[in-house]
């Protein structure tokens, strides 16, 4: 195989991950690495560093439009981002001792809990009162609805920092954005308004990539003919999942592309177990 | 008059975003033009099987990227493409910064310097 057959490839394979990310709700990041590396015979560090590309570009593209619908909590997310920073560079450091295999059963592991959790029905709760350590970080705050404004209160900020700092460890360790656990950590813990939390989560997730992409650019992991089919696949493949989810609510879809996850997922567990990695 | 600041603070950081991306992608896609037509035929064979770790300073792999620019490399030009889309969010962060003293908003001016500094640590190589 050749460069241009190699990197048409790898473009229509992130096409197909950013498409599907955008479907499942998982993001492309999650699918680009199983596809590289199960499927493309990539290094799982490679795999990783372009993932974490991926993710920055996804995150920024949609961020965008959130921020200015006025949707997403910037103070939440400037103040959360501390953890998930911190956490983001913690798992660099992790990730220069950590033996690939257990990398890649780890993050096999955390593919089927994203997969599960994308199928977990999500009710919009939104409550009005407040901890004092969100009131004094002045954390709550309004979203736009039809009908006006709506205020909501933010509680256990302790709780949602904690676990941002495991997203952020997991999303330098594996080159994911770990959109499902910040999200869990702010709709979950802090009870903030579904909507609020996945919008703040897409705002955080650039920067928490950043944090670590700096330390893989410096070691190597990001390989530019990689890179540039993948980020390029990826944006195009997002937005015509975007513009099919406006049209349509494609169950049958969903379902199928969880299950091709699942088995990715496996394999991934299954090849780590036998040091193929 | 808090909230007028505000929907300006969020338009700016939402251009922000927005243009990075866009930037970095033209970067990239030039880039790719250029790589393409120098390496598209050479043999991929194992080229990303097996991972070889570097240690470059990030403004020594920044040296090397305009050194390659200038000759008209690919992979240098997407290197630059990636690099604008990695400083993307912190350019937005800056700008929070920005936002937050203009609204003289004291703890999250410290807060906005606590995230710059982690960055600054991945920037100077990590913990590592």
């Amino acid at each position: 195989m050749d460069v241009y057959q190699f990197t048409l490839l790898v473009f229509f394979g992130a096409v197909s991950a950013g498409l599907i990310g955008s479907l499942t709700g998982l993001g492309g990041g999650v699918i680009i690495i199983p596809l590289l590396t199960v499927l493309l015979g990539v290094d799982l560090h490679y795999a990783i560093g372009t993932a974490l590309v991926s993710v920055i570009a996804t995150s920024s593209g949609s961020a965008a439009a959130y921020v200015r619908e006025g949707i997403t909590n910037i103070r939440m997310g400037m103040f959360l981002e501390i953890a998930t920073t911190i956490g983001a560079v913690l798992g660099t450091v992790i990730a220069a001792f950590a033996p690939a295999n257990l990398v890649a059963i780890l993050f096999g592991f955390v593919l089927i809990f994203n997969g599960l959790n994308s199928l977990r029905k999500k009710a919009e709760h939104v409550q009005i009162t407040s901890s004092k350590a969100a009131t004094w970080l002045k954390l709550p705050s309004s979203y736009p609805t039809k009908e006006g404004p709506v205020a909501y209160g933010i509680k256990n900020v302790g709780g949602g920092f904690s676990m941002m700092s495991v997203a952020g460890i997991l999303s330098g360790l594996l080159g994911i954005g770990s959109g499902a656990f910040k999200v869990i950590a702010m709709d979950n813990i802090m009870k903030v308004p579904f909507k609020v939390s996945t919008t703040t989560s897409n705002f955080m997730m650039g920067v928490t990539a950043t944090a670590s992409a700096f330390v893989y650019l410096q070691r190597g992991y990001i390989e530019p003919g990689l890179c540039m089919p993948v980020v390029i696949g990826v944006l195009i493949g997002a937005m015509l999942g975007a513009k099919i989810l406006v049209k349509s609510n494609p169950k049958k879809l969903r379902l199928f592309f969880s299950v091709v996850i699942l088995l990715l997922a496996i394999n991934m567990i299954y090849n780590g177990f036998n040091h193929k990695f | 008059m808090a909230r007028i600041k505000d929907s300006n603070i969020q338009t700016a950081i939402g251009n922000v975003l927005r243009y990075g991306v866009y930037l970095s992608l033209a970067v990239s896609l030039i880039g790719g033009i250029f790589y393409l037509k120098d390496h598209g035929s050479e043999k991929v064979a194992s080229k990303y099987a097996h991972f070889i770790e570097k240690d470059d300073s990030f403004f020594d792999y920044l040296t090397n990227v305009f050194k390659g620019i200038g000759n008209l490399h690919g992979e240098e030009i997407v290197k630059l493409g990636i690099i604008v889309l990695i400083i993307t969010p912190t350019i937005r962060v800056i700008f929070s910064l920005l936002g937050f003293i203009l609204e003289k908003d004291k703890l999250y001016i410290v807060i906005t310097l606590i995230v710059l500094l982690i960055i600054g640590i991945s920037v100077a190589g990590g913990l590592g």
